[in-house]
């Protein structure tokens, strides 16, 4: 065998083909041996180099430099400098992507940014950007001229509700923690954000988190608070960190501390961080959180607001929620009410993931309906695919189908189709998606993070889990539905907290939507979206060019066969991943 | 409990005066706060890295808090370890954006690259492999985090890629 210093591996996949790859492959050939070279290097083909979209490209090993964009003409320059002299060709290397922001971009038509309004706009690290763009004249506002009743009316007046998910009228909750006499009461915010799915909390944290503790101050002084934490997952270093920077800027700016602004009022706020308890979002688990216990939720009442932290009166909001309040203050409850429903007003922060075009973060006024988030805002499904599902309200939410699109999102609505707002995770999925494979899957989250303290919530859910966990694998049995129904319903009324009562939502709401799916994989042991691993098996068909990509992808060595020559999956080694699917160029693996 | 104190085993971080120092830093500096065995707790899992038992049984000793509620606590979370780790960690969103958008054909790629599964750490001590729950960035779906990295829209083909840094 002939030893090679180098090998240059030139993907042949069809896209880089149709930029010409062959030639650049044949002059690649032709320059090493005129530049005499072609006894140390090799040449080979491959596939999927890159990112396919700056064809042809060439991977050099062992260096593992990746070269893009090339033509014919650029040969002999290549191989001059990189194989001769041994220099990198600068100029052939895959250009750095430009920053750009994933999550946040401009505002569509529809939106409306009034949470968002600031992030990515102003510098989070500087208080002056925040007072430059009307930061903290609310609180000003509300300390020179506001008694705290009138603020909580100017909260009501507006009709905003808790972005938490529950959507409980903020000023209503303000007045219930105002009333009780105490020595101390309390403020958190919560920003434990655990709905896998939902980002949104997070990101008005690390771009505009003076916002939220403007807000946080406002209630203080609405309801005679004079400490206040902020509880925020471990899940968000960043978000800990500005909320730091934050405080401390507030503090010497005299925004926070002794007399704050010269009023005579006082607050002080520090945060708090969790580790990684999905239940410590709830809010009585999140204060035994703070009190340095286990986060387990206790029965209510008595409501935070009458004993809370340390057993004192306690107003507990989302982040959503504060950071609505300054606004709110400044612009006049008329003109937040002016957005919206009769009883949802002004708007709301989601979270786009899944199998749309657009994913990030959007804020739009309630009352819109699905089909214009997912087709306007978000510009419709992925890959021309047809749309499944919206899944919202995360693990305590549900699944609505096509049917529901043309539905206003409000917190009624919502509820009546069978799911919640939630804190505002959107998780789109298109034809390919499973619902009992989604079931299930919420039903492990819910498995794996119920704290255990009751035991709906801790049996009925593992009872859940067994068997849809039998119903993605083929053993589904007649009676199974009906048992998952009878179990939702029991779990849903016995259970202490939110939790375990919102926990049969995903697979009671997949159950009225999609119930012909389940039936397909119990009775006729089919998964129609070919996902359950149970009930499909992977083949290679003629297409097949015998490239060898899946053979070198799959994690399990499955597939065998010789280079340009069919190649075969062993059944039995398979385990049904589809990595082999995903990977063919040639469209010659197929899921039944 | 005391015992556990008196034999501190050699592997113990509490048997390494820097990392001991540490310990002590923390404690003194939290433990007047209310509800300061959260924030202890905390401080210890990112400055050491994890929380043995023997370091349980010291703040208990210290904070003047049963060991039992203590105990309590560490198993109660999940960000809580009570093993020393790889050194590198690799975790692997499983949350629902993650889920929908192929996490766990990435975890079988990981388990053939590194040849652990999650909640394991390969055998030269270099990777400890996790699933978490939603880091916070769906819209990059699949997401994969190395260390302090964020990678997102991994596919399985480039996953050894990334695995390479946790590899060495
Ligand atoms: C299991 C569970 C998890 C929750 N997680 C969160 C969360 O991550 N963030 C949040 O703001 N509220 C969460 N909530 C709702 C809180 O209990 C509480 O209602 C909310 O923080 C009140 O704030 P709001 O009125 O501003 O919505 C959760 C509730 C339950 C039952
Ligand atoms: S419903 Fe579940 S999570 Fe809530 S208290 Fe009960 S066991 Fe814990
Ligand atoms: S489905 Fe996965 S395990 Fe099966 S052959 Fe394809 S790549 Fe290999
Ligand atoms: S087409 Fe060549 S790398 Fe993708
Ligand atoms: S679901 Fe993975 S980052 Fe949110």
């Amino acid at each position: 065998m002939k030893y090679y210093r180098t090998h240059v591996l030139v993907c042949v996949d069809p896209e880089c083909l149709a930029k010409g790859a062959h030639e650049v492959m044949d002059s690649l050939q032709d320059e090493l041996v005129a530049q005499g070279l072609i006894n140390e290097v090799q040449v080979l083909e491959t596939s999927r180099i890159g990112s396919c979209h700056i064809g042809p490209e060439i991977m050099v090993y062992p260096e593992g430099v990746h070269y893009v964009g090339l033509s014919t003409d650029d040969i002999p320059y290549l191989v001059e400098e990189h194989f001769l002299k041994g220099r990198v060709a600068k100029k052939f290397l895959e250009p750095e992507v430009e920053a750009k922001d994933e999550e946040l971009s401009a505002p569509t038509s529809k939106e409306v940014r009034v949470v968002l309004r600031n992030c990515g706009k102003i510098d989070p690290e500087n208080i002056e950007d925040y007072i430059a763009e009307d930061g903290y004249e609310a609180l000003a506002k509300v300390l020179t001229s506001m008694a705290p009743e009138q603020v909580i009316n100017e909260v009501l007046a507006s009709g905003l509700r808790g972005r938490g998910g529950a959507g409980f009228p903020a000023g209503k909750k303000w007045q219930f923690a105002r009333a009780p006499k105490a020595d101390q009461k309390f403020i958190i915010c919560n920003a434990d954000e655990g709905d896998p799915g939902a980002f949104m909390n997070r990101r008005v944290l690390e771009g505009d988190p003076h916002a939220v503790i403007e807000g946080m101050i406002i209630a203080a002084y609405a309801i005679g608070a004079n400490h206040g934490y902020i509880y925020c997952r471990a899940e968000y270093p960043v978000a800990v960190k500005m909320l730091n920077i934050a405080i401390k800027q507030a503090r010497a700016y005299g925004m926070l501390g002794e007399n704050i602004l010269g009023s005579g009022f006082s607050f002080d706020l520090e945060v708090r961080m969790g580790a990684g308890a999905f239940v410590c979002g709830e809010e009585t688990a999140l204060m035994a959180s703070i009190e340095g216990k286990r986060g387990e939720p206790r029965p209510r009442p008595p409501f935070p607001a009458i004993s809370g932290l340390w057993g004192k009166p306690t107003n507990v909001n989302n982040v959503e929620t504060y950071a609505n309040v300054a606004q709110i203050i400044l612009k006049g409850a008329a003109w937040y009410a002016s957005m919206g429903t009769e009883k949802s007003k002004g708007t709301k922060t989601f979270a786009l993931a899944g199998d749309v075009n657009h994913t990030g973060l959007i804020e739009v006024p309630l009352g819109i309906n699905m089909r214009e988030v997912i087709y306007d805002v978000a510009q419709g499904i992925k890959d021309g695919k047809k749309l499944k599902a919206v899944q919202i309200g995360g693990p305590m939410g549900g699944c609505l189908p096509e049917a529901f699109l043309d539905r206003p999102i409000d917190y009624e609505s919502l509820a009546a189709a069978g799911t919640i707002m939630g804190s505002g995770g959107l998780v789109v999925m298109d034809e390919d998606t499973c619902m009992v494979d989604i079931a299930r899957f919420f039903m492990e989250f819910i498995q794996d993070e119920s704290c255990g303290k009751c035991t709906p919530c801790r049996v009925g859910t593992r009872r859940m889990l067994e068997i849809l966990q039998r119903i993605c694998n083929g053993d589904g049995r007649d009676g199974d539905i009906e048992t998952l129904e009878m179990l939702c319903k029991y779990i849903k009324t016995t259970s202490l907290c939110g939790l375990g009562q919102g926990a049969p939502n995903p697979v009671e709401s997949t159950l009225k939507h999609f119930r012909h799916e389940y039936e397909a994989h119990i009775y006729e042991k089919r998964c129609p979206a070919k996902v359950c691993r149970g009930l499909i098996r992977y083949e290679i068909v003629d297409a097949c060019t015998g490239c060898t990509v899946c053979a070198r992808n799959c994690p399990v060595g499955a597939i065998s066969g010789e280079r340009r020559k069919q190649h075969v999956i062993d059944v039995n080694t398979c385990i049904r991943c589809g990595i082999c699917m995903q990977v063919c160029n040639f469209n010659a693996i197929e899921v039944h | 409990m005391l015992n556990m104190l008196e034999n501190v085993p050699k592997t113990d971080p509490l048997a390494f005066p820097e990392q001991k120092a540490v310990i002590d830093r923390i404690l003194e500096e939290n433990r007047d706060l209310p509800g300061s065995v959260m924030v202890i707790l905390n401080e210890l899992q990112s400055n050491i890295g994890f929380i043995s038992p023997t370091m349980q049984a010291y703040v208990s000793k210290q904070m003047h808090v049963p060991l039992q509620q203590i105990h309590g606590v560490v198993s109660f979370y999940s960000f809580f370890t009570t093993q020393s780790r790889g050194k590198h960690t690799v975790k692997f969103c499983m949350g629902t954006a993650c889920y929908v958008g192929g996490a766990q054909q990435l975890i079988e790629k990981a388990k053939q690259v590194l040849g652990v599964d999650p909640g394991q750490t390969t055998k030269d001590g270099m990777a400890t492999v996790e699933v978490c729950r939603c880091v916070g960035a769906c819209s990059q779906a699949p997401v994969v985090v190395v260390d302090e990295d964020l990678h997102g829209r991994v596919r399985p083909t480039k996953l050894p890629q990334i695995l390479r840094k946790a590899q060495q």
